[in-house]
């Protein structure tokens, strides 16, 4: 074979001096790194993912992982990755699968918008002492309120409020299916949504019994697939997302493939089993926004119109005026994910180049919103690379009501983003479906970390907040004065409408 | 900083404006020499119908013509002439204070529920924000804003305020800490019959401004008080909301508050922070919005900003301080400290 194979990319080395030979990293590592011979431990790093679950397991710390250093020809154009993914492809003639989000070297805009903190002026609020509010409702609301007094002087309010999610913290779930991840996993992230009192996505469709407990922290996906939809499923959920599009993969569908279909799986999407689960690129129900507002509608029409629908695009070129169609479309939310979003499996090609940043989006987004006068009438939701609690401040004072995490609720869990999820073999219980895997993830101590989690990004948020003199959340949507540009281009300062550091 | 005084007489007897220069000037350790201003309401009786247009031009050779011209077009200019005024040593004229008496031209702009505030409304924006050199900053009837970069007593001076009659007077002193201190900065902050006071920093500036700018405002002044401003014209003029709901949209009860209450009022205040979640104020603030009708006193939801009100008689005083209000009344009926968020409210019989 001409192409021959790429060299490894991790190295992993056991110190022999340290290593007491417990086998325990035989058998943790689900993609055979490690095995017997004999009384001893051999090594084959080929196999490595970096996924860590040797080295967190290893009683005696005698695991060491590195890149493995090989020295192509130096090239700026024609990275390892580049020429790797030639060869691989040349021999396989397939597309490149991959896991988790964008894995190119693009800045985060994030990290060169900083935050506003009042000096002397204008003090500071200490969220210790004062009340600070946090709390954040997710759906419709009425540009404008009509109240009428009574011959008694009493006051009534006339306009009636459509539904809406209330969340103790700005901070949300996003979707993450069962199939995609272990029943464990998502059993973990309901516990933790509802520890802190806000929401999941139960992703690409069906809802698992054992999730039922937890079913008014759950909003249901409708995708292209229809999997798991019923009328009893949309009932169960405290909202419905329909998905048109994900930030990981823009303008592709889903694919579960058929080994991932077991017995259970089966059930909770209605397909058979072993069989694989295409959610098709488009919905074939809808080739405009008009055909969108007619799902939006039945879908509230088969709730009783007690439920708000949310639709989930990525973020693209055209994005703010996608959203403000959807904004007419009867939707209560969008959700915007953008290009770092996390995956179980995407093409790589597409993970890594189709789409664009968040935080771009939102502001492109909430202004078209303003601008034609429909920004109450929808809730806008950032999804898609938060990695903190000044990531969510940011994307709110950029204009979203409130931000789903994903990635950031694996890793609590225990995924160290080793990019592998599409292979089913998650060693850490999370994107996989092998019993011996799943049961290797506590839902109860998961859910916990998952909930501290937001807890202390909630606290953080509060301190920012106060910091800035901000003690309702409201305050701080859409507040772009409170942010400034650092080392941003004026194109960028632009399409942010924030001005630069010192101005 | 800055300092704030009010007074309505809620039987609608005019005072002059010697008082309230006194009482303002007493708190000239609150501001900076860089901005006050003094708003009156009942000032042009002779004019009662017509929209009182207080325009700051640079320039009034090559400037004037453009909003001449301009308010020809939307109706008739029935008088206009340059605002009397009178330098002194710390006050120099920066800009030429004029004033037009306008009546709109209400078929022009029909289809709307109030066709001449929206011909007036347009019209503002309109200068402020494509005739360069030309500032409008007072336009209701009846109502007259005075207002310079300087000490209050200089700018009273320079105005004679003295000479002015009103039934309610707002008055400000300016301390700037984020923009600079520039005639048209200084308070009050009038569109129509709104007329604005306010102590402290807006730190949900930018959150309102793009709120309000969403609904065709257009913010000219740099400075936060001008979206309040814009925020009571579109929820009590536009929304039709009354002063207490308008108040409550502006500085809402906290959630712990609103959960606590009956069922109705509970759904009331959630509907109010769910509509108007935008328009709600953050930070420091104590504020006075007046209209014809009166006045409304509220501080933001945890009062870091002083607020206090009194009464004698008829008047009814608000102010950031008491020696203030007992410099233009020493025997009052009743002093209190109004709580956060808890508007105090005087209308005129
Ligand atoms: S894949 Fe994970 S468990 Fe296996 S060797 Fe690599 S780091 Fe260790
Ligand atoms: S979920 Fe599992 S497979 Fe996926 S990146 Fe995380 S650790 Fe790796």
């Amino acid at each position: 074979m001409a192409v021959g194979s790429v060299p490894l990319r991790y190295r992993i080395t056991i110190d022999r001096d340290r290593c007491m030979e417990c086998g325990r990293c035989v058998e943790n590592c689900p993609y055979g790194t490690f095995r017997w011979e004999g009384d001893r431990i051999v090594v084959d790093s080929r196999n490595c993912t970096a996924c860590h679950r040797c080295i967190a397991m290893c009683p005696r710390d005698a695991i060491s992982l590195a890149e493995y250093p090989c020295d192509y020809r130096s090239h700026p154009l024609w990275t390892r990755d580049a020429r790797e993914a030639i060869y691989n492809q040349a021999r396989s003639g397939k597309i490149i699968l991959a896991g988790m989000g964008n894995v190119q070297p693009l800045p985060p805009i994030f990290d060169s918008l900083l935050l506003d903190a009042c000096q002397v002026t204008n003090p500071s609020i200490d969220p210790l002492r004062e009340p600070m509010e946090l709390r954040t409702y997710i759906g419709k609301k009425p540009s404008k309120l009509e109240f009428s007094r009574t011959p008694d002087g009493d006051v009534d309010l006339r306009t009636e409020l459509t539904p809406n999610l209330m969340l103790e913290t700005p901070i949300m779930i996003g979707h993450m299916s069962y199939g995609a991840i272990s029943l464990n996993a998502q059993l973990a992230l309901a516990k933790g949504a509802h520890g802190a009192g806000t929401f999941l996505g139960t992703g690409e469709g069906g809802m698992h019994p054992a999730i039922f407990p937890y079913q008014d922290n759950m909003i249901v996906q409708v995708a292209s697939g229809r999997f798991g939809v019923d009328v009893d499923y949309l009932n169960r959920g405290a909202a419905i997302e329909i998905k048109i599009g994900q930030g990981a993969k823009p303008g592709i569908g889903g694919h579960l493939p058929g080994e991932k279909v077991c017995a259970d799986v089966s059930c909770t999407r209605m397909i058979p089993m072993g069989s694989d689960a295409i959610s098709p690129a488009p919905h074939h129900d809808i080739y405009s926004i008009e055909d969108l507002a007619q799902l939006v509608r039945s879908l509230k029409e088969a709730t009783e119109w007690k439920k708000p629908v949310f639709v989930k695009i990525a973020a693209v070129h055209n994005v703010a005026a996608i959203a403000a169609g959807i904004a007419r479309s009867s939707a209560d939310a969008v959700v915007v994910d953008g290009f770092r979003g996390g995956t179980g499996a995407a093409p790589k090609v597409f993970r890594d180049h189709v789409g664009i940043p968040i935080e771009a989006a939102i502001s492109a987004v909430d202004q078209k919103l303003r601008n034609q006068g429909v920004r109450n009438e929808i809730s806008v939701v950032a999804s898609g690379g938060i990695r903190n609690a000044a990531d969510v401040t940011k994307a709110i004072a950029l204009g979203a009501d409130a931000v789903y995490i994903g990635t950031a609720a694996l890793v609590a869990m225990g995924c160290r983003v080793c990019g592998n999820c599409y292979r089913g073999l998650c060693p850490w219980g999370i994107a996989t479906q092998r019993p011996d895997l799943v049961a290797r993830l506590d839902p109860e101590k998961e859910g916990e970390h998952v909930a501290n989690l937001i807890h202390a990004w909630t606290m953080e948020v509060s301190e920012l907040m106060g910091a800035a003199g901000i003690n309702a959340i409201e305050s701080l949507r859409g507040n772009r004065d409170r942010l400034r540009g650092y080392l941003l281009d004026e194109g960028m300062l632009k399409v942010l409408d924030v001005k630069p550091v010192g101005a | 900083m800055c300092g704030i005084i009010s007074v309505v007489d809620r039987a609608g007897n005019r005072m002059d404006g010697s008082k309230i220069k006194k009482a303002l000037s007493l708190m000239d350790e609150r501001g900076s020499g860089e901005g006050a201003g003094y708003a009156a309401y009942g000032v042009y009786p002779e004019f009662a119908d017509c929209y009182a247009l207080h325009v700051f031009f640079d320039n009034i050779v090559e400037t004037k013509s453009f909003v001449d011209d301009l308010l020809k077009i939307w109706g008739t200019i029935e008088h206009d002439e340059e605002i009397p005024t009178f330098e002194g040593p710390n006050l120099k004229k920066v800009h030429t204070p004029w004033r037009y008496f306008f009546r709109p031209d209400a078929s022009l702009m029909s289809g709307t529920p109030s066709p001449e505030e929206d011909i007036v409304t347009y019209l503002v924006m309109k200068v402020n924000t494509s005739i360069p050199g030309a500032l409008v900053y007072s336009s209701g009837k009846n109502i007259g804003v005075f207002k310079a970069a300087g000490w209050p007593e200089d700018v009273a001076d320079f105005y004679r305020i003295q000479d002015y009659e009103g039934y309610i007077w707002l008055a400000h002193n300016r301390y700037p800490t984020n923009t600079k201190g520039w005639w048209g900065g200084a308070h009050p902050f009038n569109l129509l019959d709104w007329s604005v006071i306010h102590n402290g920093e807006i730190t949900s500036y930018g959150t309102n401004r793009r709120y309000i700018e969403s609904f065709g405002y257009r913010c000219t002044m740099f400075t936060d008080t001008e979206v309040v401003a814009y925020l009571v014209d579109l929820l009590a003029r536009k929304h039709g909301l009354d002063e207490e709901m308008a108040v409550r949209a502006l500085a809402p009860p906290f959630w712990d508050d609103i959960d606590a209450m009956p069922r109705k009022e509970k759904e009331m205040n959630l509907a109010i922070r769910l509509a108007y979640g935008s328009a709600m104020m953050n930070g420091p603030f104590a504020i006075v919005v007046a209209n014809s009708e009166g006045i409304c006193g509220f501080s933001d939801r945890i009062k870091l900003r002083p607020l206090i009100a009194a009464e004698k008689g008829d008047r009814l005083y608000i102010s950031s301080e008491e020696a203030a209000i007992r410099c233009m009344e020493p025997e009052l009926d009743r002093v209190w400290m109004p709580r956060a968020g808890e508007p105090v409210i005087g209308r005129v019989r």
